[in-house]
C-alpha cells in the first residue's frame, strides 16, 4: 500500500520504536521564543548538559514585545526580564538569537520560512501551537510544552505516538474577495473546534494548489484550531520558487539534487487516510466568527445559528438568528502569525488606497517581521496606511494574545485576523471577531461589518 | 523527577468540568522565567479575590481538605498547551489527578512533570466525590506499579496508562533521561540522514 506525504516524512524521521509502540522522532529544525524557553533553558543547566544541536536552533522575540519604540528598553518589567533571559541564554549556550532590531527578527512563524529555514520534508517544532504554519511547505511542524522544548535542545528527538491521518480536499474556483482566511475558516465552521482531533491534515485539491505560499500559511496555521496537531500541503513549483535564493535555501550545487528529493514528497494514489472531507470552493464567503471558538464562525452573508452555547453569545453580546451584516465594530487588528505576511499587507493597502477608515475605529496593521515591516516602506504602503489612518507598528505577536500593551477594551468589538477568539485573548473581556484581512479592512472604512464580495 | 510509586492520601474534590489551563494557572502568570512557585497562583482566581483576599468558600481554602490527589470533573486540562498547569498542580503538592476525561496535551503535560492522571468512569468519579463528601480524611491507595486505584478495601479500580509513561514515572525518569541514554542511535541517525 502506498505512503501518505505524512507517512514518508514520519518514517523517515524514526531513530527508534520504545515499548509500548511510541516512537523516537528526530527533529531537523527547532525555533524557540521568550515565553516557553527560560524553563527549559534552566533545565538543561540543572542537569548540566549543553544543546545537541546548536546548528538546528533559532531563537527569536516576538510574544512579549512591545509594538512602539522597539529601539527602546521595554517598559514593563516582566516582559523586560523574560526579552532579556532569552538573549542571555541564547548568548550562554551560543544559539543565534534575533533580538529586537535585528533584521531578521519576528513572529517565529514568519521568519522561519522568510528565512528559508522551513523546507520541505523537514521536522520541525517550537514552543507554540501555531508552529503548523510551516506545513504548508510539506514538512511536519507541530507545538510542543516546554518539557519537550528541553528534550529537542538536549537530544534533537521526541518521543511520541504517530498521529491519525486526515485529508481535507478543496476543488473549485473561490468567489471574488474570498481567501484562503475564509477557506479555513469555513473548513472548522463545518468540522468544529475539535474535529481534528487527534489528527495530521494534507490539505490537497486544485483551489489549494492555486494559493500561493503566504495563503498557504493561513490555512495551515489555522489548522490546529480544528483540534489537529498539525496541516500540511504537498510540496510544489510554487513552494520551490519561494524558497529559492533565501537565505538558507539549498545553495546552487545542491538545489537540483533537493528539487528531485522534494518531487517524491506527495501522498501515493493508494495511501490510506483515516478521515477524509472535501469541499467546493464555490461555497464559501467571506466568513466571520460570531462566539468565543474559532468554530463558531458563518459566512457573513448568513445568520447566526441557534447554538447551545449561550455563554458565548453573551459573551460577544450577540443573538441566535442575528445578522452580523452592518455590525457595528471598534477595532481592527491587521496581524499575527496568520495573516502578517507582506501578501496580506499588499491585499490591505490595495483596498484602503485612497479610502480612510472610519473616526470611531482604531485600526492597527502589525508586520509579522521586520522584513514584511521593510517591504510595506519599501513599496510605499506606510504612506497609504498613514493616508487611510491605520497605524503601522513593528513586528510581533501583539494583540493576537494581548501579551504586551496591544490589548482591546472590554467590550469592544475587534474584527482580527489573527487566529483565536477566545474569551478575553484580546484583552479581559474584548470580544473579537476573526476574519480576512480584506475583511478586517473594508470593517475599518465602513466602521462595521460588510459583506467584501460586492467591493472588489 | 521523584519517582512515584504507591500514594496513600486523602484527596481534594474539585467536582467542576471543563477546568482550563487558564482557570488552573491565569495568562498573566506567564511572565515567569522559572517553573518554581507556580503553587500559590495555583486557581488563583478561585482562591482569591480581586483584592487578593481569601476566598473563604473555594475547596483549596478549607483546611478539611488536602493530599496529594486532586479529584476532578470531566474534561479536566482543557484550553491552551501550556505546562505551567502542570507545573502549579505539582509545586502545589498534588502527585495524582483523578477525572473521568483529561485533555490530550495537558495529560502529556502531567506525565511530563511527575503527576499521574487516572481516568475513571463517570460512575467511579461520583462515588470517589461521595466517598470524599461523607469522609474528607478518608485516604485512597494508588499502586502504580499494579496500575490500582483503591477507594477502599473492597473497591478497586484498574487504570490504564502507556507503559513507557509508567516506567518514567515509577524510576522517576523522564523522557531526557531515556532520550539521553540513546545517544548511539540518535548519532547514527544523523550520520545516515541527507537533508537539504
Ligand atoms: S501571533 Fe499569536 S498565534 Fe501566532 S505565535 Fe504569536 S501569539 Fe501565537
Amino acid at each position: 500500500m502506498g505512503k501518505t506525504l505524512f507517512d514518508k516524512i514520519w518514517d523517515a524521521h524514526i531513530v527508534t520504536t520504545v515499548e509500548g509502540g511510541k516512537q523516537v522522532v528526530y527533529i531537523d529544525q527547532h525555533y524557540i521564543h521568550e515565553v516557553t524557553s527560560p524553563q527549559a533553558f534552566n533545565g538543561l543547566k540543572t542537569r548540566n548538559i549543553d544543546l545537541r544541536r546548536k546548528d538546528k536552533i533559532i531563537a527569536t522575540t516576538d510574544h512579549n514585545v512591545p509594538t512602539k519604540d522597539q529601539h527602546l528598553p521595554i517598559s514593563e518589567p516582566l516582559s523586560r526580564k523574560q526579552v532579556e533571559t532569552l538573549l542571555y541564554n541564547c548568548e550562554t549556550f551560543g544559539v543565534t538569537c534575533y533580538g529586537l532590531g535585528h533584521k531578521n527578527q519576528g513572529i517565529v512563524h514568519v521568519i522561519g520560512p522568510e528565512l528559508g529555514i522551513t523546507k520541505p520534508g523537514m521536522t520541525i517544532v517550537c514552543g507554540d501551537s501555531h508552529t503548523s504554519t510551516h506545513g504548508a511547505f510539506g514538512c511536519i511542524a507541530f507545538g510542543i510544552g516546554t518539557s519537550q522544548v528541553e528534550q529537542v535542545m538536549a537530544t534533537q528527538c521526541l518521543i511520541l505516538n504517530k498521529p491519525k491521518k486526515m485529508r481535507i480536499t478543496i476543488n473549485g474556483i473561490l468567489p471574488k474577495g474570498v481567501s484562503s482566511k475564509d477557506i479555513v475558516l469555513y473548513i472548522i465552521s463545518k468540522l468544529t473546534a475539535s474535529g481534528g482531533t487527534e489528527h495530521f491534515i494534507e490539505f490537497a485539491g486544485d483551489t489549494i494548489s492555486t494559493l500561493s505560499m503566504e495563503a498557504r500559511m493561513t490555512i495551515c496555521n489555522m489548522s490546529i484550531e480544528m483540534g489537529a496537531r498539525g496541516g500540511l500541503i504537498a510540496p510544489d513549483q510554487k513552494t520551490f520558487d519561494y524558497i529559492k535564493g533565501r537565505k538558507h535555501a539549498p545553495d546552487e550545487e545542491t538545489w537540483e539534487e533537493a528539487i528531485q528529493f522534494w518531487e517524491t514528497l506527495y501522498s501515493d494514489d493508494d495511501a490510506d487516510f483515516d478521515t477524509e472531507y472535501s469541499f467546493n470552493a464555490e461555497d464559501i464567503g467571506p466568513m466571520v466568527t460570531y462566539g468565543t471558538n474559532p468554530g463558531m464562525g458563518i459566512r457573513i452573508m448568513d445568520k447566526i445559528p441557534s447554538d447551545k452555547n449561550s455563554k458565548a453569545l453573551e459573551y460577544m453580546g450577540l443573538r441566535t438568528g442575528e445578522s452580523l451584516l452592518g455590525k457595528e465594530i471598534q477595532y481592527v487588528f491587521i496581524g499575527s502569525c496568520t495573516n502578517s505576511r507582506i501578501e496580506d499587507l499588499r491585499q490591505v493597502a490595495q483596498f484602503v488606497k485612497g479610502k480612510h477608515k472610519a473616526k470611531h475605529i482604531t485600526a492597527l496593521i502589525v508586520p509579522g517581521s521586520k522584513a514584511v515591516e521593510e517591504q510595506a516602506k519599501k513599496e510605499g504602503l506606510d504612506k497609504i496606511f498613514a493616508a487611510a489612518g491605520f497605524e503601522l507598528r513593528e513586528p510581533g505577536c501583539s494583540a493576537c494574545l494581548g501579551m504586551n500593551e496591544d490589548k482591546v477594551p472590554a467590550g469592544q468589538y475587534c474584527v482580527s485576523t489573527s487566529n483565536r477568539n477566545f474569551e478575553g485573548r484580546q484583552g479581559p473581556g474584548a470580544r473579537t471577531i476573526l476574519a480576512s484581512p480584506l475583511t478586517a479592512a473594508a470593517a475599518a472604512v465602513e466602521g462595521k461589518l460588510v459583506d467584501v464580495t460586492n467591493m472588489v | 523527577m521523584e519517582p512515584l510509586i504507591n500514594i496513600h492520601s486523602s484527596a481534594v474534590p474539585l467536582p467542576a468540568e471543563d477546568i482550563d489551563t487558564d482557570q488552573i494557572i491565569p495568562a498573566r502568570f506567564l511572565k515567569a522565567i522559572t517553573k518554581e512557585g507556580f503553587g500559590k497562583n495555583l486557581f488563583r482566581d478561585w482562591r482569591y479575590d480581586k483584592n487578593n483576599d481569601i476566598k473563604g468558600d473555594f475547596v483549596l481554602n478549607n483546611p478539611i481538605y488536602k493530599g496529594q490527589i486532586l479529584v476532578a470533573g470531566k474534561n479536566f486540562g482543557c484550553g491552551s498547551s501550556r505546562e505551567h498547569a502542570a507545573w502549579a498542580l505539582y509545586d502545589y503538592g498534588f502527585r495524582v489527578v483523578i477525572s473521568s476525561y483529561f485533555a490530550d496535551i495537558f495529560k502529556g503535560n502531567a506525565l511530563n512533570n511527575g503527576i499521574l492522571p487516572i481516568t475513571v468512569s463517570e460512575e467511579e468519579l461520583h462515588l470517589i466525590f461521595r466517598r470524599i463528601e461523607t469522609d474528607p480524611a478518608h485516604h485512597f491507595d494508588i499502586d502504580l506499579k499494579n496500575q490500582i486505584l483503591s477507594i477502599d478495601e473492597k473497591t478497586k479500580i484498574l487504570f490504564t496508562i502507556d507503559a513507557f509513561k509508567k516506567e518514567c514515572l515509577l524510576k522517576g525518569y523522564d523522557d531526557i533521561d531515556f532520550l539521553l541514554s540513546l545517544d548511539k542511535k540518535i548519532t547514527s541517525f544523523e550520520e545516515s540522514q541527507i537533508i537539504y
